[in-house]
C-alpha cells in the first residue's frame, strides 16, 4: 500500500515536472537556435517570463466569441496535460502508464487540435477558418504516418502501453532494427509537422500568408494565449520525449531509489538537449516550403513508417 | 526466430539491406540528377557491405571479390562516368518533374509487399542465414524497374536499369552466397560496357532530338511538317513511311 502511494506521488511528481520543463525545452530551442544564426540570444527562462506576462495581462474576448472559444484553451491544456500524464519520462513502471496506451495519446493529440480548430471558425474571422482548414489537412496527412510508426514499435514490442515498451527496448539491449530507424526518421518528421516547426510552418512569423497553427489562435490573449503557448511547448516536449525514450532509452529508472532517478532525469535532461540541437541544425539549414509541397513532405514519411512495418514483417520476424 | 536471437554481423546484413531497399525508395522521389547518382552510388556502397559481410557470416572469401568489384563499378566507376556525362552534357542541375509522387512511393510498396509474397515458398526452402533478405533483393529490382517505367529522363531509365542489376547481384549473394565467379565478372563487363555505350547514345540522342526526354522520342520527326495530300495518305497503312 506504502509502496502504491509513493508510485502514485512519483507519477504525479513526473507529470509536474514534464509540464514545468516544456517551457525550459522551447528555451533552450529558442537560444541555441539564436547562437546557431548569430543573433543575441534570450537566456533559456524567457518563456517562463512570457507566460508569466500573459497570465497578468488583462482578458480580451471578442464580441462574438462564444463559451466554445472561452473553454478550448482549458480542454487544450488538460488533453496536453493527460497526455503527458502517459508518457515516461524519468522512470517506467509508473502506475500513471496503465491509464492510457500510445494510441490514446494520439487520441488526446486529436481532441486538442478539434478543439483548436473549432475555436478558429467560432470568431469567424478569415484567418482563423484559413488557419483550421490548413492545420486539419496537415493533421490529417499526419495522423496515420505517425499510428503506422507507433505501431511498428508496438509490433516489436508486443504491448501498445509506453512504459512496457519502453522498458523493453531498454532490455533488450543494442539490437540493430532497421524499422525502429525508420520509424524513427517518420516520427521525427511527422513531430516536425504537427509541433509547428520549420519546414513545415514556422511558429515565428505573424504573415498571413505563411501561417498554419498561428492563424487559429490569432484572436487569443491573456491567460488563454497563455494556456494555449504552454500547451504547445509541452506538446513538442512529449513528441521529444517519445523519441527519445522509444529509440534511446538507456538511462532511464527502472527502480524508485533516489540514485536511479537522478541519474534517469540527468540522461533525459542531456537526450533532449542533445535533440534540440539537432531540431535546430535542421532548421537552420532548411526553408519553410510551400503550403502545397506539405502533402509531399508527409507522404515522405507516411512511406517511411510503411517502410519500417514491412522491414518489421519482412527482415525481423518469421524464417 | 526474431532478429534479436541472430549474431550483430547478422544483424547489420539486414540493417544494410532495409537501407538499400530505402535508397531505392530515395531514387524514386529524387528528381533532380546529380543526387539521384550519388544516391545510386550509396545503395552500391551499401550492397558492396553487405557482400563483406555475407562473406564474414558465411566464410565464402570469394565474396569479398564481388565486393570489390561492386565498389570499383557501382560506387566508382558508374557513378564517375554518369557524373561526367551529365556536365558534359550540361544537365546537372536539372530536375524532372515527377508526376504523381506519392502514388509512386505508394506503388513501389505496393512492389515490396509482392516481392515478400513471391520470396515466401524461397524463403521456407532456404536454410541461409540471410534468407529474409531475399524479398528485399527482389523488391529493390522491382523498385529499378518502376524507376524506368516512371521517369521520363534517359539518365534516370538508365540508373533504374542499373539499380535492376544491383537487385539481381543481391539475390545472386543472399539466396545462394554470390554467383560463380565468372559470371560475376562477365556480368560486371556487361555492365561497364553498357554505361559507356548508353553515353555515347546519350550524345547522339542529344544530337538527334535535342533532348534526353524518352517522350520526344515517339515523337515522329516529320509531325511539325504540314500534312501530306489525303490522296497520298491514304494508301499507306499506319507505320509505314513514304
Amino acid at each position: 500500500m506504502d509502496r502504491e502511494l509513493t508510485a502514485w506521488a512519483l507519477a504525479a511528481a513526473q507529470a509536474l515536472l514534464f509540464i514545468a520543463a516544456a517551457p525550459l525545452l522551447a528555451g533552450w530551442l529558442q537560444r541555441v537556435k539564436c547562437h546557431m544564426q548569430n543573433r543575441a540570444a534570450p537566456t533559456v527562462w524567457q518563456p517562463y517570463r512570457n507566460l508569466a506576462k500573459l497570465l497578468r495581462k488583462r482578458m480580451l474576448l471578442a464580441e462574438n466569441a462564444s463559451w466554445l472559444f472561452r473553454a478550448v484553451p482549458y480542454i487544450v491544456f488538460g488533453a496536453m496535460l493527460l497526455a503527458a500524464a502517459v508518457v515516461p519520462l524519468i522512470a517506467v513502471r509508473l502506475p500513471s502508464a496503465a491509464i492510457a496506451d500510445v494510441i490514446v495519446l494520439v487520441g488526446f493529440f486529436a481532441l486538442a487540435r478539434f478543439f483548436t480548430a473549432l475555436a478558429g471558425l467560432d470568431i469567424g474571422t478569415a484567418f482563423g477558418g484559413m488557419g483550421a482548414s490548413r492545420e486539419m489537412m496537415v493533421a490529417a496527412l499526419a495522423e496515420p504516418a505517425m499510428l503506422m510508426a507507433v505501431f511498428t514499435l508496438s509490433m516489436t514490442a508486443a504491448t501498445t502501453n509506453l512504459s512496457i515498451a519502453t522498458e523493453y527496448v531498454l532490455q533488450s539491449g543494442l539490437v540493430l532494427r532497421p524499422s525502429f530507424l525508420f520509424a524513427l526518421l517518420a516520427l521525427a518528421m511527422v513531430a516536425v509537422a504537427e509541433s509547428s516547426r520549420i519546414p513545415v510552418d514556422n511558429p515565428a512569423t505573424h504573415l498571413e500568408l505563411t501561417m498554419l497553427h498561428e492563424a487559429m489562435i490569432l484572436e487569443y490573449g491573456g491567460r488563454h494565449l497563455a494556456l494555449i503557448e504552454w500547451a504547445s511547448q509541452i506538446k513538442l516536449m512529449i513528441y521529444s520525449v517519445l523519441i527519445v525514450d522509444f529509440f534511446f532509452p538507456w538511462g532511464i529508472a527502472t527502480g524508485f531509489s533516489a540514485r536511479a532517478l537522478a541519474v534517469g532525469a540527468m540522461a533525459v535532461a542531456a537526450k533532449l538537449m542533445l535533440l534540440a540541437v539537432i531540431l535546430v541544425v535542421w532548421e537552420t539549414v532548411l526553408a519553410k516550403m510551400r503550403l502545397f509541397r506539405v502533402p509531399q513532405f508527409l507522404g515522405f514519411a507516411f512511406m517511411l513508417s510503411l517502410l519500417a512495418m514491412l522491414t518489421h514483417v519482412v527482415l525481423e520476424t518469421g524464417g | 526466430m526474431g532478429i534479436a536471437t541472430l549474431g550483430l554481423y547478422s544483424q547489420a546484413i539486414i540493417l544494410f539491406a532495409a537501407l538499400a531497399l530505402f535508397t531505392s525508395f530515395i531514387m524514386l522521389a529524387q528528381a533532380r540528377m546529380m543526387p539521384l547518382i550519388f544516391t545510386f552510388a550509396w545503395q552500391g556502397l551499401l550492397l558492396a557491405v553487405v557482400s563483406v559481410l555475407v562473406a564474414i557470416v558465411s566464410d565464402h572469401p570469394h565474396l569479398y571479390i564481388s565486393a570489390a568489384l561492386t565498389f570499383t563499378l557501382k560506387v566508382v566507376l558508374i557513378p564517375w562516368l554518369l557524373y561526367r556525362l551529365s556536365v558534359q552534357l550540361n544537365m546537372q542541375y536539372d530536375a524532372e518533374v515527377i508526376e504523381h509522387p506519392t502514388l509512386l512511393l505508394l506503388g513501389g510498396v505496393a512492389l515490396v509487399i509482392f516481392s515478400y509474397y513471391v520470396a515466401q515458398s524461397i524463403v521456407q526452402l532456404s536454410g541461409l542465414a540471410t534468407r529474409n533478405t531475399i524479398a528485399v533483393s527482389i523488391a529493390i529490382e522491382l523498385l529499378g524497374m518502376l524507376l524506368m517505367c516512371a521517369r521520363k529522363s534517359a539518365v534516370a531509365q538508365v540508373i533504374g536499369f542499373m539499380s535492376m542489376e544491383s537487385g539481381i547481384f543481391f539475390a545472386a549473394v543472399v539466396s545462394t552466397y554470390g554467383m560463380p565467379l565468372i559470371v560475376e565478372l562477365g556480368v560486371a563487363f556487361d555492365i561497364l560496357v553498357a554505361s559507356i555505350l548508353f553515353g555515347v547514345f546519350f550524345f547522339h540522342l542529344r544530337d538527334s532530338f535535342g533532348s534526353l526526354d524518352v517522350v520526344r522520342f515517339n515523337r515522329l520527326s516529320e509531325a511539325n511538317q504540314p500534312m501530306p495530300l489525303r490522296d497520298a495518305a491514304g494508301e499507306l497503312s499506319p507505320g509505314d513511311h513514304p
